[in-house]
């Protein structure tokens, strides 16, 4: 079997955010794009995305979040990744302000997907990521 | 992509180190089967031979995650390094798959607590075997690096999950109350292989009838070889994963089945059969791969084509393509 | 054309108008003409019974509805620290507003301090933060709690806030059984959409059953739980799903409260319910409709209640916060009121209509006065609230209610199913599984697909996108709150006496471990020494223990 090409990516909820429907349906989305995704769940911290980073060797680490506090986490991601020597890219999807994208990509945020986003335009975003990461 | 390339032999001199980061890298390459992956196994062999292997299977819903998420935790607490190989089926439609089911307790919750467990999620990845041939390979470098149990999560449903669970040293068969499991276990073949009963969920009505019914058909001697062979009768463990309740007697019971493979030397046997049926699936890839070959090479083209002119019998493109295909072409290793 | 005069012409034989009627012309109504804007008078109901007030109360929980009182215009506020959202409360109420609604920040909701590793980055966000004592004193300074309705939405931590609650109004001189209001409370919901729990879900329960026997018997005029389909239906469910989980939520906390020994008279009363309104208006007021006749259905005839406030579902609507798009968000008004209209047609006791700009952010206070104004627009210019159940009868409407009660009834039956004839043992056995989740993610990703292929179209998304000009003014909580907060906790750490914070603690500890003692009265001894919000949490929880969530997908 030809998967030397399949992306794994981990997909995970940082902090206390619950709103996890936004994810799920990512989640499903990336599987019918023929990604295996490893779902962490809600409640995660930096230190356990790397570990399961780091296990499951992922190419990619998917943030969903909703909770306005994507300028403090989402950067403190990027840190965390770059501490534990990974070269992952990181994504982040949810409830971004237009004004907030460009700080998070100088903070090292890959790929930010606003709301909108297409199924179509989440799945290329995540295989640009990975082909460029 | 631009990731630094690390040759093998040196993740695996620092998978042995403790870097989870190369482990997890190695296993990806052990999934894609190749040259790498044998280059792995053929690394991993000297050092492995250790760990005590545990396949855990049972229906969807059963609280198997559940179950394995306890006692890694469990494990972890009295001092173990766990490995889990937690296997999920891919969709057969776009070949994706959703590894999520897993609670990983003992490194979720505190800021800052590192994991000593390992947990990797594989998916099945469709067909042509390559479960058969990747789980016995990460098991194998989870066992060479130092993990110890490990532990295969499987979905009991297909013949390879039932096939890479009964080839470990312990099978445990985890069963519900209220899914009419014990039969459909029956017709899996899972009865046969299991070594462990759990019937999970315990304080759910019904419990006990799953266990009745258990009991029965150990009763009946030909669901099980053991018990006649040596005195080893499958034990039936209650239990609540989500509660905790059980879960050390589950462990108590897999432990006890070991000490039953040592006493009466089937620990050997049980290796020799993993082995055995390791190479008999590569054996059978192997000569799926040459038989691709034949085809489409330009003598067996030739022979195909006279068939699908019926110029010749298939069965006569077959033993001409059979001559093709064992022409040796490949210098074997010495 | 001659406007009909008398009240009861065209139906002077329907004994069952009539008995109808004579509750009608006793209440109080409003003090204005019922009549259109051109001057025509119109009759307070029209077609046929059971008339709003009778059993079961399809057309409406009273017999007047709207004509003697509008519902309650409650605005959910709440950000940064108590001191930013006390300000808010009062321009709410100077503004016309007659409820407050407190939303509470992330670490708060998950009964954590400010000063958590937890809570970095998230203080006062996405509501206001509350630690101690001391900020829910900040939060309801200069109002007078015996005179205004509050509403708390929280639910893991609920306990310990309304203990502050009680403190706090304790030291204006106001007595509990003074004070009125709602704490969501709904721990089964979290499970199943919001995930905002910290115990397991039995240990929950018992801790809800305590606040409804103290509520109970202390405070007649407070609503101790208030069943929550919002967020069912935010988190991706249909209308049938939000309508039945929720309704299977309260048959549940009823048959706890029954079984922890309280009569179902005693408290079923003082239940509410809080319901979304989406964009699908039909739909939508056919679900409020089958959630009165379900609930005093149910209520009557499987769990014997005998009066008829124990039957009556009434709820707070708010308008689908998740219908709100970030793309040309200013046509979100539009949404907003036709969501509010159909809340009002559906005939909610209270409703929070949303801002435009809350795709993107906490609302502005601009934004937050457009949506107020929005609701008062439907009471005052639309004629809606002058007619009870207006599209009563009307065949589609009918139908759809009818329709609505028969999905929730196939998931009811489900779930007495897998609890073995209980509905709470269904929930708990629901929430053990991953059926709501599952069930509610499956309905979030059709709904994705169904906009992702263009059956469905989301203006502004998929379609008709020209005009989004991008500008986006955006309320954004600065770090100073976060600094704010954890400078207080400190302070108020070192000024507290530590010993009598320990032992206040303890006593929650062990009311805790021990099911018979009620929790309520060592919470608020124990809030009332400046123990924090995440200490008594803790306390707690070194008998319940924490809740992991199995990932469904």
């Amino acid at each position: 079997m030809s998967d030397a090409g399949q992306i794994r990516i981990i997909l995970a909820k940082l902090g206390l955010d619950g709103h996890d429907r936004g994810i799920k349906v990512v989640a499903r989305i990336l599987r019918d794009a023929g990604m295996e995704v490893i779902y962490l769940g809600l409640r995660q911290t930096t230190d356990s995305i790397i570990a399961a980073a780091e296990q499951e060797d992922a190419d990619a680490i998917g943030l969903s979040m909703h909770n306005a506090s994507h300028m403090t986490l989402a950067p403190a991601m990027v840190k965390a990744v770059e501490a534990a020597e990974l070269d992952t890219p990181v994504i982040v999807g949810g409830i971004i302000p237009d004004e907030d994208l460009q700080p998070l990509r100088d903070a090292g945020v890959a790929v930010v997907l606003g709301p909108g986003a297409s199924a179509e335009e989440v799945a290329q975003a995540v295989r640009d990521a990975v082909a460029s990461a | 992509m631009a990731r630094a390339i690390r040759p093998i032999p040196e993740l695996y001199e620092a998978a042995r180190a403790g870097e989870r980061r190369a482990l997890g890298r190695l296993l990806t390459k052990v999934e894609r089967g190749g040259d790498e992956a044998d280059r792995i196994s053929e690394l991993a062999h000297p050092d492995a031979g250790r760990a005590h292997i545990v396949g855990i299977t049972g229906a969807p819903g059963a609280g198997k995650s559940t179950l394995v998420s306890r006692l890694v935790s469990d494990l972890v607490t009295g001092g173990k390094r766990p490995a889990v190989l937690a296997v999920d089926p891919s969709s057969p439609l776009t070949g994706g798959a959703i590894l999520g089911d897993r609670i990983r307790i003992d490194e979720g919750n505190d800021p800052g607590e590192a994991p000593s467990s390992f947990i990797r999620s594989m998916a099945t990845r469709g067909h042509s075997g390559g479960l058969a041939l990747a789980v016995p390979l990460a098991v194998r470098l989870f066992d060479a690096v130092g993990y110890d149990p490990v532990i295969i999560e499987t979905v009991g449903v297909g013949q390879v999950e039932v096939d890479v669970v009964g080839a470990a040293d312990t099978a445990v068969v985890v069963m519900t109350p209220g899914m009419g499991d014990a039969v459909q276990a029956n017709k899996a073949g899972l009865l046969e292989v299991a070594d462990v009963f759990v019937v999970n969920k315990a304080d759910r009505p019904g419990a006990l009838d799953v266990r009745r019914d258990l009991d029965l058909m150990l009763d009946l001697s030909h669901m099980t070889g053991q018990e006649s062979d040596t005195g080893y009768r499958p034990p039936i463990v209650m239990a609540s994963a989500l509660n905790g309740d059980g879960n050390d007697e589950v462990w108590a019971a897999v432990d006890a089945h070991l000490a039953h493979l040592d006493e009466t030397g089937s620990r050997q046997a049980r290796r020799q059969h993993r082995i055995r049926t390791e190479v008999r699936a590569r054996l059978e890839q192997a000569m799926a791969r040459a038989a691709d070959d034949a085809m489409n090479a330009p003598d067996g083209a030739t022979w195909l084509g006279q068939a699908e002119r019926a110029e010749i019998a298939p069965t006569q493109a077959t033993q001409h393509l059979l001559h093709v295909l064992l022409q040796p072409t490949k210098e074997v290793p010495s | 054309m001659t406007a009909p005069t008398s009240s009861d012409s065209g139906r002077p034989d329907n004994p069952a108008y009539a008995e109808w009627r004579e509750r009608y012309d006793a209440a109080n109504l409003r003090d204005k003409p019922f009549e259109t804007m051109s001057g025509v008078p119109v009759e307070p109901i029209y077609g046929d019974g059971p008339y709003p007030g009778e059993y079961p109360y399809t057309r409406g929980v009273y017999p007047t509805m709207y004509r003697s009182r509008l519902w309650t215009m409650r605005m959910f506020a709440g950000f940064g620290t108590a001191e930013d959202t006390n300000a808010r409360f009062k321009d709410i109420l100077r503004n016309g507003g007659n409820g407050l609604s407190t939303a509470f920040d992330m670490p708060t909701l998950m009964g954590r301090d400010s000063d958590s590793p937890w809570a970095l980055g998230e203080v006062g966000h996405c509501g206001v933060a509350v630690d101690t004592l001391a900020d829910m004193r900040d939060l309801f300074a200069d109002i007078d709690l015996s005179a205004v309705s509050t509403s708390m939405t929280i639910n893991g931590p609920a306990a310990v806030i309304l203990g502050m609650y009680i403190a706090v109004a304790e030291e204006k001189g106001i007595a509990p059984d003074q004070l009125a209001g709602t704490i969501q409370a709904d721990i089964f919901k979290e499970y199943q959409a919001q995930k905002e729990y910290i115990y397991p879900p039995r240990p929950s329960v018992r801790i809800i059953t305590d606040m409804i026997q103290y509520t109970s018997a202390e405070m007649p005029r407070w609503h101790p739980l208030s069943i929550s389909g919002y967020h069912i239906r935010e988190a991706g469910s249909t209308a049938a799903q939000e309508l039945a989980f929720t309704l299977a939520n309260g048959f549940a906390y009823v048959e706890a409260a029954t079984a922890a020994g309280v009569d179902v008279d005693e408290f079923a009363g003082r239940l509410s319910f809080f319901f979304n309104s989406h964009s699908d208006f039909f739909e939508e007021i056919g679900k409020f409709r089958a959630a009165r006749r379900i609930w005093a259905r149910w209520m009557k005839e499987r769990y014997g209640a005998q009066k008829e406030r124990s039957m009556l579902c009434r709820f707070h609507t708010q308008t689908a916060g998740v219908s709100l798009t970030a793309q040309q968000p200013e046509i979100n008004i539009a949404r907003v009121a036709i969501q509010a209209l159909a809340g009002a047609l559906g005939g909610t006791q209270s409703l929070h209509t949303d801002s435009y700009d809350e795709a993107l952010a906490l609302p502005t206070e601009k934004a937050a006065r457009i949506a107020l104004r929005t609701q008062q627009i439907v009471a005052h210019e639309t004629g809606a609230a002058d007619v009870i159940d207006p599209l009563g009868g009307a065949p589609y409407v009918e139908w759809m209610t009818d329709e609505m009660e028969r999905q929730a009834e196939a998931i009811f039956a489900h779930l007495d199913d897998i609890g073995n004839g209980s509905i709470l043992e269904g929930v708990y056995a629901g929430i053990e599984s991953g059926y709501f989740v599952g069930e509610i993610a499956d309905s979030a990703y059709r709904f994705e697909r169904e906009v992702n292929n263009g059956n469905r179209i989301i203006v502004g998304v998929n379609d008709f996108t020209d005009g989004d000009d991008g500008e986006q003014h955006i309320l954004r909580i600065g770090p100073e709150a976060e600094e704010y907060q954890r400078k207080r906790l400190a302070d108020i750490k070192l000024e507290r006496d530590d010993d009598a914070v320990a032992a206040a603690l303890d006593a929650v500890t062990a009311a805790a471990a021990d099911p018979t003692v009620n929790v309520m009265p060592p919470i608020i001894a124990a809030v009332k020494t400046y123990a924090t919000l995440e200490e008594v949490v803790m306390a707690m929880e070194k008998v319940f223990g924490t809740y992991v969530e199995k990932a469904v997908l």
